[in-house]
C-alpha cells in the first residue's frame, strides 16, 4: 500500500529524511513516533502527497485518503457541520450524514458553530470527524487526541478503532495510549529514517 | 440608538458644511462665482423636473457602470491568471504598473485618437478600475491559507468547490474593498472623460458647457448630481454586500 524507498528530505539545511526505505501493506497500522520535529507529520504529508521528497521514491496505492491534520484545518467560514459536508459531496442531502459523523466524536451540539467559537479540542473531533466520514482506504491521522479531554479520549480511541478496521492506517504520535490503541507495528524515528521499534 | 446617532452627526456635518458654503456665497456676493446653495438646490430641482436631465444622468450612470463592470470582471481574471501562471504576471504586472502609474488625463488624450467619444468614458473607467482590483484580488489569493489549500487537495475538492469554497471567502473581502475604492474612482475618471471628450448625452458635457457659459449654478447642480448619485451607488453597494453577507449567514449551508 505505502511504499518508501530510498527518500530524502531537507528543510533547508536540515536534512529530515535519509534514505528512508518503509513498506507498509494494505490494512495494516502502522504508528510513527519519535520526538517533535523529527518527521513524522513530513512522512504523513509524503504519503498525502503533499510534499515531493528530494530523493528517492514514494509510492501510494490508495483509492481515497482521508486525513486528520495536526493543525484541524477547517475553514472558518464554515460551521463544523458544513466543513464536515464538504468531504461528503456538500449538498443538502448530504448534511445529515456530516451531522451524523458529528454526533459519533460527540460534536452534536456543536455542529452549527464555527471553528473560532469552538474549543481546540471540539475543532479537533471536527478535523477528526471529516477524516472518517470521507472514508477512503488510507487513513492518516496526525496526532489525533492531542487536544481532546480526557474523558472524550477513550470514546474517540474506540471510536478510530472501529472505523480504522480494514483500513491502512498511518499514525504520528508521542502518545503511548494511542500507539497501543491503534498500532499493530511502531517505527521509531532514528537518524534519518523510522525503524521498528 | 448608534445609527440613529451616527445620522444625526453626519447631517449636523452637511448643515454645517452647507452653512460654511452659504456665508461664504454671501460675503463673496458674486453668484458668478460662488452661488448660495438654495440657489444651487433650486436650479438642480428645476432641472430634476425636465426628462433631459434624467436620460443625460441614466447614460453617463451607465456608461461608467459598464465601464466599472468590464474592469472588475477583467481585474479579478487578470489576478487569477497572473497568480496561477508566473510568465503571465511577468507579462503583465509592468503594464498594469504603467497603467496604474498614467495619469487620466494622458489616458483620455491618447484613448480620443484611438476610439470614438461615446466609449471612450467606459475604457477609461474601465483602465482606471482594473489595476485596483487587480491589485487587491492578486493580495487576496497570495493570502489565502496554504494548509487549507492543501486539505482542499487531500479530500478531493473538485476546482469549482475550491474557488468557491476556499478562494471565495479568502478573497471576498480584498475584492469588496476593491469594489468599494473602484466606485468613487470610477465616477472621478468616468465625468473627467467625459468633460474632455465631451459624447452626447453626458454629465460631463453638460459640466463643460455651464462652465463654457459661465453657468455656476448649473455647473454647482450637475457637481451635486455626480456626488449625490456617487453617494447612493456606495449606500447601495453597501447595503448590497450586507444583505448578501446576511443571506449567506442565514442560509448556512447554501448550494
Amino acid at each position: 500500500m505505502i511504499h518508501f524507498d530510498g527518500v530524502c528530505l531537507s528543510y533547508g539545511d536540515k536534512a529530515v529524511l535519509k534514505a528512508m526505505d518503509m513498506h507498509i501493506p494494505a490494512g495494516v497500522h502502522v504508528a510513527l513516533t519519535g520526538p517533535s520535529g523529527c518527521g513524522k507529520t513530513t512522512v504523513l504529508a509524503l504519503a498525502a502527497g503533499l510534499r515531493r521528497p528530494d530523493a528517492g521514491a514514494v509510492t501510494v496505492n490508495a483509492r481515497r485518503v482521508a486525513y486528520a491534520f495536526q493543525e484541524h484545518r477547517l475553514l472558518p467560514w464554515r460551521t463544523a457541520a458544513e466543513n464536515v459536508n464538504l468531504v461528503l459531496g456538500d449538498t443538502a442531502a448530504t448534511m445529515a450524514w456530516a451531522r451524523h459523523w458529528l454526533a459519533l466524536v460527540g460534536m452534536a451540539e456543536g455542529a452549527d458553530l464555527l471553528p473560532a467559537e469552538l474549543s481546540g479540542g471540539m475543532r479537533q473531533r471536527v478535523n477528526l470527524a471529516r477524516a472518517l466520514a470521507f472514508g477512503g482506504d488510507l487513513l492518516l491521522l496526525d496526532e489525533p487526541l492531542k487536544e481532546l479531554d480526557p474523558h472524550r479520549r477513550d470514546s474517540v480511541l474506540t471510536l478510530l478503532r472501529d472505523h480504522a478496521f480494514g483500513r491502512t492506517v498511518l499514525l504520528a504520535t508521542h502518545d503511548r495510549q494511542e500507539t497501543e490503541a491503534l498500532a499493530e507495528f511502531t517505527l521509531d524515528y532514528r537518524d534519518g529514517t523510522f525503524v521498528p521499534a | 440608538m448608534r445609527r440613529s446617532g451616527t445620522a444625526a452627526k453626519s447631517l449636523g456635518a452637511l448643515a454645517f458644511w452647507l452653512g460654511v458654503w452659504a456665508v461664504l456665497s454671501v460675503l463673496i456676493g458674486r453668484p458668478l462665482l460662488l452661488p448660495a446653495p438654495w440657489t444651487v438646490a433650486e436650479r438642480l430641482l428645476r432641472l430634476a423636473g425636465t426628462a433631459a436631465f434624467w436620460h443625460i444622468t441614466a447614460v453617463s450612470l451607465g456608461r461608467i457602470l459598464l465601464g466599472a463592470a468590464l474592469g472588475v470582471l477583467a481585474g479579478v481574471v487578470t489576478a487569477v491568471a497572473t497568480n496561477r501562471y508566473r510568465f503571465l504576471n511577468a507579462v503583465l504586472s509592468p503594464l498594469l504598473s504603467v497603467i496604474r502609474a498614467t495619469p487620466v488625463a494622458s489616458f483620455i488624450l491618447l484613448a480620443l485618437i484611438w476610439v470614438g467619444r461615446d466609449i471612450l468614458p467606459c475604457l477609461i473607467v474601465f483602465l482606471m478600475v482594473l489595476p485596483v482590483v487587480w491589485g487587491n484580488v492578486s493580495a487576496g489569493v497570495a493570502a489565502t491559507d496554504g494548509q487549507l489549500l492543501e486539505m482542499a487537495r487531500v479530500y478531493r475538492l473538485s476546482r469549482w468547490q475550491i474557488a468557491r469554497r476556499v478562494y471565495g471567502p479568502s478573497v471576498g473581502p480584498y475584492l469588496l474593498s476593491a469594489c468599494h475604492t473602484s466606485l468613487g474612482l470610477a465616477w472621478k475618471s468616468g465625468v473627467a472623460a467625459e468633460v474632455l471628450t465631451m459624447p452626447a448625452f453626458s454629465i460631463g458635457r453638460q459640466l463643460y458647457e455651464s462652465k463654457l457659459y459661465m453657468e455656476m449654478t448649473d455647473l454647482f447642480a450637475w457637481t451635486a448630481m455626480v456626488v449625490m448619485c456617487s453617494i447612493a451607488l456606495e449606500k447601495l453597494f453597501t447595503a448590497l454586500i450586507r444583505r448578501l453577507g446576511r443571506r449567506r449567514s442565514m442560509g448556512g449551508q447554501g448550494q
